[in-house]
């Protein structure tokens, strides 16, 4: 396959950025879409120029590190992590443009690496179970209903790429906390802290300068773990609650 | 036979664990808990710890660490500490709960994994992760991390190759993620209550030690470049495993052994290096522009049925035109009670096996052969699923397997519920690392090491859904419970950034980097590491020789020189850059690779996943030589170019009877 590619080039956080083009030849259809840039920057290496910086790590669709935008859309063209994508998916003698997230609190560190940190302190701010090593009951001292927990599980496969954000025209991350607002709200152990947790998460994602869900539905159409909308319904109806309630930020 | 071996290493003292209490085995965790001595909550506000790493056990470990009341200094190369490899396990977790009835106990989960592991683990450290198993299930269902149900509500389990019961806890094909997201979640509540500072997008590029104490590391900051050095009155590595050294693996691209490579080279032992596990369930190598491999879960072989043809003409032919009768499902017929359950040492050798008889299946590609000629070689077998569809329907396959189907189908392109699945084993985890006694603590005073990073639990091999068992297990349970001991003589003098080790510490990193920009070669650094890993996979890899690993020793000792002369390292260094990054990796990797041919070169025996082609029964099973080689090799780095020093930990077996391992 020969391919023209359009890729993001910035050198900094603060440096301006544009597109610049590079042609590519001898792409193989079995290769996944980062072994394609792993090639470019192969043959941007001989040239003696600089290769275009990316975020990657496993590369098994689980760590959620890659994210590129592609042709436009988070993730490219099929609803997978960019890293399970394959060039059998594009035809011989395409164009492909390729950007970094885009969004306020995302900014770029170089090229198409940016920072997603704001994500981890929405975490910090109570995307979990206080629960300290060692004073854990035996793990069938309370069951939880197989139907709940299976939800639970669907919305704990989130890999916190950004994806949502990203696509979202308000650069939200309702889907992102929807998710772990509905995994922890779903189990038994997560009630405690049920409302307490999503009020505080809630404000963490408006500090972060994150945008308010609209209902577009971007978010869920990109996400490579299919973590639906009602998601966002369920943390908003656990928001609704816990306004009536006195703990929380 | 001479030992040639000795051309490479010579041979320094004995030591051994003095750490574990002599007592009766299930008393021994018990009796060291309570002779460690304790840190009161009030001091421990006055002392800092340093982990790096932040999967399942540096995450664990932190995050337990943080509770207590420690000041932990957390670092990961990663941009977020959810990401660390631990993150992609699939198949599941084991625990000798026993829910299942199916005559269950911490002394049979124990009994598994030494001889899972060939009998070449400590045993007091193996007894120690059994009984400790069934905490870390109570502990991550208290955090939230969604287990498979019944109906009923209560766990349910599944098992998996190398035991006879269903001792394994799972989340669908994603434990591993779903435990690493409930440590990631404790660690998170850690910072926020600032017991943890978390400094991501941090690799750590040197060990600073004062006095013979572990007290520090040097990082590189890899937004901007920078080169800064971190004290602390304790350091903790949890840094993964070596695979990478391989090049192609199901690890993650940026797992590296760097952080434990340097610590080797300022005292820390490594031990057994050469014990690498060859997963069986892995899917084919597509061309030669790959860049990683990727695992299916062992779980699949559950119910899952491995075959070859019969006869080598149908190599080449749809597999669902192969008539039953001459199919070769080898492994229910060479292994009748474990079947495809077999331990994947044998599973991935046999696949091997099959393969070189010419009866493998999926594209043909060339291959070197040992006698310098070129053939074409088919690298697959089946994994077929028709039998269980048949059984279950595929609603019920589905269910159990969807995820893993899906990734399959969009890495080769084709439906797994139609055309068998085609698998090829691949390197997927390091029994070897860093040499630790009983409490976790390395060969270097304060500094511990836990997870796959150590050489402790698994021997020769690990046995699958062990993996996250001994990590959760150290970083929740052990270190916690150990460090003290050491932390009860802390704090300890002061250090800052002029003290001659910080400083010394510091010049040498930076003089490391500054090296590597400046030899502005012809060569790019993914260059040299697939040299590298080839020369590895072909003679360190499933089968190694007296003649092959000399040969390869000579390959890297060559291609290592040419790296210090010829790599081409790209941008700056006071930048963000990722060549750079990869530079310090493959460098450690070069070192690394020879010690792991020596270690195996020496180990003139077959065990577990190291077989040694002079080494076998006459039915080309693994064959021990318990007389000559019942010890971990601990080796010691002399300095560059000289001979590393080997020391000899014996492994007494005192609650386990010495057995050749049989799957018969």
């Amino acid at each position: 396959m020969k391919l023209k590619l359009r890729i993001w080039r910035q050198a900094s956080t603060n440096a301006q950025g544009s597109m610049v083009e590079y042609r590519l030849d001898g792409v193989s259809e079995d290769m996944s879409f980062l072994e394609m840039l792993d090639m470019l920057n192969e043959q941007l290496t001989e040239k003696n120029e600089e290769p275009v910086a990316f975020d990657h790590d496993c590369r098994e669709g689980i760590c959620g590190m890659c994210s590129l935008v592609i042709n436009g859309v988070a993730h490219g063209p099929e609803v997978t992590t960019t890293c399970q994508l394959h060039m059998r998916s594009f035809s011989d003698g395409a164009t492909i443009d390729i950007e970094p997230w885009q969004a306020g609190p995302f900014p770029v560190i170089k090229d198409l690496v940016v920072d997603r940190t704001a994500l981890d302190r929405i975490i910090q701010a109570g995307g979990f179970i206080s629960s300290n090593t060692g004073s854990a009951p035996d793990a069938h001292a309370t069951p939880a209903p197989k139907r709940e927990a299976d939800t639970a599980f669907d919305n704990a496969t989130c890999i916190g790429c950004g994806a949502c954000v990203a696509a979202c025209p308000n650069s939200s991350a309702m889907l992102f906390t929807s998710a772990k607002i509905s995994h922890l709200a779903l189990l038994p152990q997560g009630q405690p802290e049920r409302y307490r947790r999503v009020k505080s998460m809630i404000a963490a994602h408006d500090e972060e300068g994150f945008g308010n869900c609209t209902n577009i539905g971007e978010c869920a159409a990109v996400c490579p773990k299919g973590i639906p909308l009602e998601s966002i319904s369920r943390l908003n109806r656990d928001l609704m609650k816990a306004m009536f309630k006195g703990d929380g930020k | 036979m001479t030992d040639v071996a000795l051309n490479y290493y010579t041979l320094g003292e004995d030591i051994a664990d003095k750490k574990a209490p002599q007592v009766a085995i299930d008393k021994v965790w018990e009796t060291r808990k309570f002779q460690a001595r304790l840190v009161n909550p009030a001091n421990r506000r006055k002392l800092s710890v340093i982990i790096v790493g932040t999967g399942l056990a540096g995450g664990a470990a932190a995050a337990t660490l943080g509770e207590a009341g420690y000041n932990v200094l957390n670092f990961c190369y990663q941009d977020s500490p959810r990401r660390a490899h631990s993150i992609a396990a699939q198949g599941g977790i084991n625990a000798a709960k026993n829910y299942r009835n199916d005559n269950d106990s911490t002394y049979r989960l124990f009994y598994d994994t030494v001889k899972g592991g060939d009998y070449r683990a400590r045993e007091t450290n193996v007894y120690r992760l059994a009984e400790v198993s069934a905490n870390i299930i109570d502990q991550c269902v208290a955090q939230g991390v969604p287990f498979a149900r019944e109906y009923g509500g209560l766990l349910d389990t599944r098992s998996f190759g190398g035991v006879q019961v269903q001792r394994t806890f799972y989340a669908r094909g994603q434990t591993g993620q779903q435990l690493l997201i409930g440590a990631y979640q404790q660690l998170e509540r850690q910072v926020a209550a600032g017991t943890v500072k978390m400094y991501p997008r941090h690799e750590m590029v040197e060990l600073i030690v004062v006095d013979g104490r572990a007290r520090g590391i040097v990082t590189r900051d890899m937004i901007n470049g920078k080169v800064e050095t971190w004290t602390a009155d304790a350091v903790v590595l949890a840094t993964g495993g070596y695979g990478n050294v391989f090049f192609l693996s199901t690890n993650a691209m940026g797992c590296n052994v760097t952080a434990s490579w340097r610590a080797h080279r300022k005292g820390a032992y490594f031990g057994n290096p050469c014990y690498t596990q060859i997963h069986p369930t892995c899917i084919p190598v597509h061309g030669d522009q790959q860049s990683k491999l990727t695992l299916m879960s062992e779980s699949l072989r559950n119910d899952g049925r491995i075959w070859v043809p019969k006869k080598a003409e149908d190599c080449a032919k749809d597999p669902r035109q192969i008539p039953e009768e001459d199919r070769d499902y080898y492994l229910e017929r060479i292994y009748p009670s474990f079947g495809n359950l077999v331990p994947r040492d044998i599973a991935s050798r046999q696949a091997k096996n099959m393969c070189d008889e010419g009866r493998g299946v999926g594209p043909a590609i060339s291959e070197q052969q040992a006698d310098g000629t070129v053939a074409q070689v088919r690298r697959g077998v089946y994994l077929d699923f028709s039998d269980a569809i048949n059984r279950m329907g595929q609603k019920a396959v589905e269910a159990k397997y969807g995820n893993l189907f899906d990734m399959y189908q969009r890495i080769t392109g084709e439906n797994p519920y139609e055309v068998p699945m085609r698998i090829y084993p691949a390197v997927h985890y390091t029994m070897g690392g860093l040499w630790v006694d009983y409490d976790l603590m390395s060969s270097i005073t304060g500094m511990f090491v836990c997870g796959e990073a150590n050489f402790s639990d698994h021997g020769a091999n690990r046995l699958g859904a062990s993996a996250l068992m001994q990590g959760l297990a150290d970083g929740y349970f052990v270190l916690p419970n150990t460090i003290n001991d050491y932390l009860a003589d802390a704090p300890f003098e002061k250090l800052d950034e002029s003290h001659p080790a910080v400083v010394e510490a510091k010049q040498s990193a930076q003089a490391r980097i500054d090296k590597l920009m400046s030899i502005q070669g012809s060569r790019s650094v993914d260059s040299f590491h697939k040299e590298l890993g080839h020369i590895m996979w072909e003679y360190c890899g499933m089968e190694r020789t007296e003649e092959g690993l000399q040969k390869a020793i000579g390959l890297i000792r060559e291609l290592r020189e040419e790296f210090w002369r010829d790599v081409r390292v790209t941008g700056k260094a006071e930048d963000f850059n990722q060549a750079l990054e990869k530079a310090g990796r493959v460098a450690d990797f070069m070192e690394l690779g020879e010690l792991m041919c020596i270690d195996a070169l020496h180990r003139r025996e077959s065990c577990g996943g190291h077989f040694r082609a002079e080494s076998q029964t006459e039915e080309g099973e693994a064959l021990r030589h318990d007389d000559e080689f019942l010890y971990v090799a601990a080796w010691e780095w002399a300095g560059e170019g000289a001979k590393p020093v080997l020391h000899r930990e014996d492994l007494n077996y005192k609650a386990i009877e010495l057995k050749q391992r049989s799957y018969k």
